[in-house]
């Protein structure tokens, strides 16, 4: 609410609002990932409101290991062709030229995501530089806004993402949400020091503990893999969820996508989520996030 | 404020929040919709930005589809921006396979016609009915109008393409003035609202 236009001035791209606006559409929403076209109409007629393109998702990322890079063009266009809603794509953390690709590419959102192999241990990418809108990923407030800080227009609770296990994704979204509603009770004097304990800018830390939300859109990620966990996450706060392995590593996807979609909007309502959760077939075979050692925890990677 | 007109904001996906604030400051008492026993309470409808295939798909799905319709065609106040604007229209250019709409302006729409999001923009767009200043139009991966029949009126064009347009007791933007804290275009909506309350319990 806080620019305007300036008198007879053209047509402005890549503002703040745009940018923000745009992840506002996707409110209420499922975002999917997906590797081929064909994915993409699937996740499409389910109801999607927008695809993740990428090579391989988390839980084959985690299986073969080594570097995780950014997706091939031409299979980013193959996906970009295939539907009408919305095509995000991944970047390395710091890797601003996978990201220049991207936006040349004509992606709608990039992800600068955990889930690729950090390209820089120090600096995330400046993401103000870019038309198109960045989401990252976030464990907690201060690193939810510190990547605010450098231009996020959408933050995701990071989860633990190829897992199938909500566990991460539970605990990264409550924190998120508590350290929120901690703020709101402080006064100014407070708050200067609340910045420097979440080591993110005072102006960021004060407009959250007014609005007691969020400047942007807050989706959660990583784990999901039915639609009652889907609607725990909406429960809990989230406006939407990113799904990556849990539904194309499933038994029935098109069928598991269409009952996501479904908890997802009604995730108040427990007979609309049993109704969706009625024979999917076989889920996701998940993996217990205490038994994945340190080293093989994407959620670590950023900072 | 028992006389504010009770309107509804279709809360299937999209940006819900926004046009229920949007509705209050402008003088309405907004709630959600989802259901159809909830669309029967209201007297008028928002229709919100979002996915247009994805709140067509549920709006199908959850039973909404059929009264929505028969109640726009009893002439039941409705505004719809962006994917709102799409599914108002009688006719959709490039529709996905199934994709259905709720209709009721006489126009044919073009999705996604300003481009991807990195050609999304803010531009000052005049609108008429609304006075003052040009409203902040935020166009954001934007249908336009392609074309309207006899009975749609053409509110505002930006850069010779329609973008506004109004049928009767429906009103669809292609931008979405629910982001901008400018609350003209939602004022004029809940005085349609109430203009036809007033006209029904005459």
């Amino acid at each position: 609410m806080s620019s305007t236009l300036s008198e007879n001035q053209g047509p402005e791209t890549g503002t703040a609002r745009v940018k923000r606006g745009m992840a506002e559409q996707l409110k209420g929403g499922v975002i999917m990932d997906v590797v081929t076209p064909e994915q993409a109409k699937i996740a499409e007629d389910a109801g999607a409101v927008a695809v993740m393109a990428l090579e391989r998702v988390p839980a084959d990322i985690r299986k073969d290991g080594g570097v995780a890079r950014m997706s091939d063009p031409d299979m980013i266009e193959g996906i970009i062709g295939a539907v009408s809603i919305p095509v995000m794509a991944k970047s390395r953390i710091g890797h601003f030229v996978e990201a220049q690709v991207l936006q040349s590419l004509g992606v709608d959102y990039i992800d600068e995501s955990e889930v690729l192999t950090p390209a820089d241990e120090v600096n995330h990418s400046d993401k103000w530089a870019f038309t198109t809108p960045f989401v990252c990923g976030a464990t907690n407030l201060g690193e939810a806004l510190r990547r605010i800080a450098e231009g996020a227009a959408m933050i995701r609770s990071k989860g633990e993402a190829g897992t199938g296990n909500v566990v991460e994704a539970v605990r990264h979204l409550r924190q998120i949400k508590n350290e929120i509603a901690r703020l709101r009770g402080f006064d100014n004097h407070e708050l200067y020091a609340a910045a420097k304990e979440l080591r993110a800018p005072y102006e960021l830390v004060k407009e959250v503990a007014e609005l007691g939300k969020l400047p942007v859109v807050l989706f959660s990620a990583g784990g999901v893999a039915t639609p009652a966990d889907a609607a725990l996450m909406r429960q809990l706060g989230a406006e939407g969820v990113f799904v990556g392995s849990g539904i194309f590593k499933s038994g029935d996807p098109a069928k598991r996508a269409a009952a996501i979609v479904k908890a997802t909007t009604f995730y108040d309502d427990p007979k609309i989520i049993a109704d969706a959760s009625r024979n999917l077939g076989e889920a996701m075979v998940g993996i217990n996030c205490d038994t994945l050692p340190e080293t093989e925890r994407y959620a670590n990677r950023g900072w | 404020m028992s006389h504010a007109p009770v309107i509804g904001v279709l809360a299937l996906q999209g940006d819900v929040r926004e046009h229920l604030a949007a509705l209050a400051a402008a003088g309405a008492e907004a709630r959600e919709v989802r259901r159809p026993g909830e669309l029967a309470e209201v007297d008028g409808l928002v229709i919100p930005g979002g996915e247009s295939t994805t709140i067509s798909k549920l709006a199908v799905l959850f039973g909404v589809m059929e009264p929505l319709r028969a109640r726009v065609r009893d002439g039941m106040p409705v505004y719809g921006t962006c994917a709102g604007m799409i599914m108002l229209a009688d006719k959709i250019l490039d529709p996905r396979s199934g994709q259905e709409t709720v209709g009721g302006i006489d126009m044919i729409v073009r999705r996604n016609a300003f481009g991807r999001q990195n050609e999304s923009f803010e531009a000052a767009v005049d609108v008429k009915g609304v006075t003052g200043e040009a409203v902040e139009g935020v166009f954001i991966r934007a249908p336009w109008v392609e074309s309207v029949g006899a009975g749609a009126e053409v509110l505002a064009e930006h850069d010779g393409h329609i973008v506004a347009v109004r049928q009767g007791n429906a009103l669809a933007t292609s931008f979405h003035p629910e982001l901008t804290g400018d609350h003209r275009v939602h004022a004029l909506f809940v005085d349609m609202t109430r203009a036809k309350r007033t006209a029904e319990s005459l």
